[in-house]
Formats: structure tokens, sequence, C-alpha cells
């Protein structure tokens, strides 16, 4: 059972304000970018190079803004990127301190179950497909929930806004479609 | 320094994300058919916590305003949202939770991590053809808060008081958290997910 909303909301609002308070605002779909930046590189290192100015890259979203992501590829021990790594460690420590989840659960999710069943291979190829679409539409829209949505109603931006308009609008009616009447019975 | 800040933060991060459901897709899922909301008013109210204690910070100058990162507003934004959305319906897991989800043992979270990076990987390559679209060209000032926050390098939307508007909203957002129902449409389920 999560933490009563109360408790962990404030966490996690804690959480976000330390990050600005510290570095900066909290952003996570960057670094599917740049993981696939440096499998890129590592399979042609022809993809990043590096300049008299700085970081360049044949690839045109890598070398935007002044070659910023080819320069996080060809460095990938910065801030950014450690974070999600760290991420990883502090889901992974929170979990197992819990007592881990049990093997239904990292088999298929309780909802899943409940709506669908035992039907493991549906389950990942749509989760696969979830993937690629949220991936691709954070990179076109600039940020993700985190990024977008948290950091940036956080600081009133308006694209925040917008994205998440833009978020639930396609989420709700979507997982609707799929759950709630398996929820609601 | 920093890269002391991101593994402590980053660690924190997503150990509230596993403690308050949002790496599980049962927790999303009910979320988004509205069936639960718990997670809901947890993320509201963070937003809320967040917002006031940001332009609080600032206003009595202990909270650096060159920390502030706004990012540009252009049509690609609401198309990419949408597009979140729908996956993230479809998975239960967006960027940041997917990750988590993965290093918690979920089995689909793989799935979702391999699709995500490929998805990625599909927008580097199509990135010249959005761009001569003319649909991530700035609309609104761009790089825009909704008020104008004294001594931030980014415009306001109006000429309000950035500040005094950020603690507004981070209020109405605590305060939209406290009512919001918990279940709505017939009860839902409570039952732990795990």
């Amino acid at each position: 059972m999560p933490l009563n909303w109360k408790l962990g909301g404030l966490l996690l609002g804690l959480v976000f304000f330390a990050a600005v308070l510290l570095v900066k605002p909290i952003g996570v779909s960057t670094q599917f970018v740049i993981l696939d930046g440096i499998i890129g590189n590592a399979v042609n290192p022809e993809l990043v190079t590096q300049t008299e100015e700085g970081y360049s890259s044949t690839n045109a979203y890598l070398a935007k803004s002044d070659g910023k992501y080819a320069r996080a590829v060809a460095n990938p021990l910065n801030y950014s990127f450690v974070f999600v790594l760290a991420m990883m460690a502090g889901a992974f420590a929170s979990v197992m301190a819990r007592g881990g989840l049990g093997a239904e659960e990292r088999r298929l999710p309780e909802i899943w179950r409940r709506s669908f069943g035992d039907t493991p291979v549906k389950r990942y190829m749509l989760a696969f497909l979830g993937g690629f679409v949220v991936l691709y539409g954070a990179r076109l829209a600039g940020g993700c929930t985190s990024g977008h949505m948290m950091s940036g109603m956080m600081q009133t931006s308006l694209s925040g806004y917008i994205f998440a308009a833009g978020a639930f609008a396609a989420a709700v009616p979507v997982s609707i479609l799929m759950y709630r009447k398996g929820e609601l019975s | 320094m920093n890269i002391l800040l991101a593994i402590v933060i980053g660690a924190a991060f997503g150990a509230v994300l596993d403690r308050i459901g949002a790496t599980n897709p049962t927790w999303i899922g009910r979320m988004l058919a509205l069936t639960n909301l718990h997670l809901m008013k947890t993320i509201l109210l963070a937003i809320g916590v967040g917002s006031v204690l940001m332009f609080g910070g600032q206003m009595l100058g202990l909270v650096d305003v060159g920390h502030m990162s706004v990012k540009a507003a252009y049509l690609g934004v609401f198309i990419g949202g949408l597009m979140l959305g729908a996956g993230w319906a479809l998975a239960g897991y967006c960027p940041g939770t997917g990750v988590c989800a993965a290093a918690s043992g979920r089995k689909d979270a793989l799935f979702f991590l391999a699709g995500g990076l490929l998805g990625a990987a599909a927008y580097m390559v199509t990135y010249p053809a959005w761009k001569a679209s003319g649909l991530l060209d700035s609309v609104a000032g761009g790089k825009v808060t909704l008020g104008t926050v004294p001594g931030s390098k980014f415009d306001g939307l109006t000429a309000m008081s950035g500040d005094v508007l950020g603690i507004v909203l981070g209020a109405a957002f605590i305060v939209v958290a406290l009512v919001l129902p918990e279940r709505i449409g017939g009860g839902g389920v409570a039952v732990p997910a795990e």
C-alpha cells in the first residue's frame, strides 16, 4: 500500500524543491536520448565529435543547442545522467527495504491481471509500444511528466500547463477504455 | 559536488516514487481511469508544496532565482503531450517511473525501457522534419512563466507578480489535492497491489 497522500505528496514536493534549491529542476526523458547517443557512438564513433568550440554530432538532434546533448553523450558522468542512475538505485533500495515485489507482481501488475488475466506477452508488447510512444512524445514536447508536468507547473511555466493538458486529454480516455470496467467490477 | 547531489537527490526521488505508488502501473491505471485518485492527490500536493517553497524561498532571497529552468511553449508540446499521455496509459509508465520500475524488478518495465530507447532514437532521426514543420517554433513568447518573476531570465506571460502568483497557484494545487475525492464513480478498489 502506498504512503498516505499527505505524507507522500509532502515528501515528493520536498524532493522537487530540493532539486531546484540546490541544482536545477528535475527532468528525466532527455537521458533516453543520451543513452541512445552513447550506444550509437559506441557502434559508430563518428556520431559525436569534439570540435574546437565543444562537441557536435552528425545527428541534428544531438548537435542542436551548440551540441549540448553531444557533450553529455561524450561525458556520461554528468549530473543529469547520474541522477537517473541514482533514481534506479533509490527505487531498488526502497523496494528491497519493504520486502521486494512478489514474483506475480514482477511478472504482471495487478491491474492488468484483473482486466486481462494472465497474458504476459500481450502486456509486454503493449509496454514496449507504450514506451516507444511515451519517449517519442516526450522528446517532441521537450520534456516528460517530471520535467514538464511536475517541474514545469511548479515553476508556473506555460509549457507545463500545455503539456499536462495534452497528456491527461489522451491518458484518461485510454485508461478508462482499458481498465475502468475491470476495476469497478 | 554536483555528482554527489545527483546521487543524493536522484536516490531520494526514486525512493519516493516507489513509496507513493507511482512506479506501480496499478496505481497509475487507477488514477488515469479515474477509479482511485489517491496518486493524483499525492502529485497535486507535491506540485503545490514545491511551488510554495520555491517561490516563497525566492521572495525571501533564500532560493536562487537563476536555478529556474523554464521550457519553451510550442505546438509540439501539446502534440507530444497527447502522445506521452496515450503511451503512459497503455504502458502504465512515464520515463522516470519506468526506469524505477525496471530497477524494482518489474519485467514489463524492461519492455517499456526498450521501447522508450527506440522511440527516443526515432525522434532523433525524425527531428529535422519536425523542425522544418514549424511545430517547434515558440508560441506565446516561448520560455515564459504565467506571471513575471523578479530577477528571472524568463519573461512573464502577464505582468502579474510571478512570485505571488506562484504561491497562489501552489496553494490552489494544495486545496485541490485536499478536496479531490479519493474514489469516484462507484467506489473503485483500495486493495493493496502488492
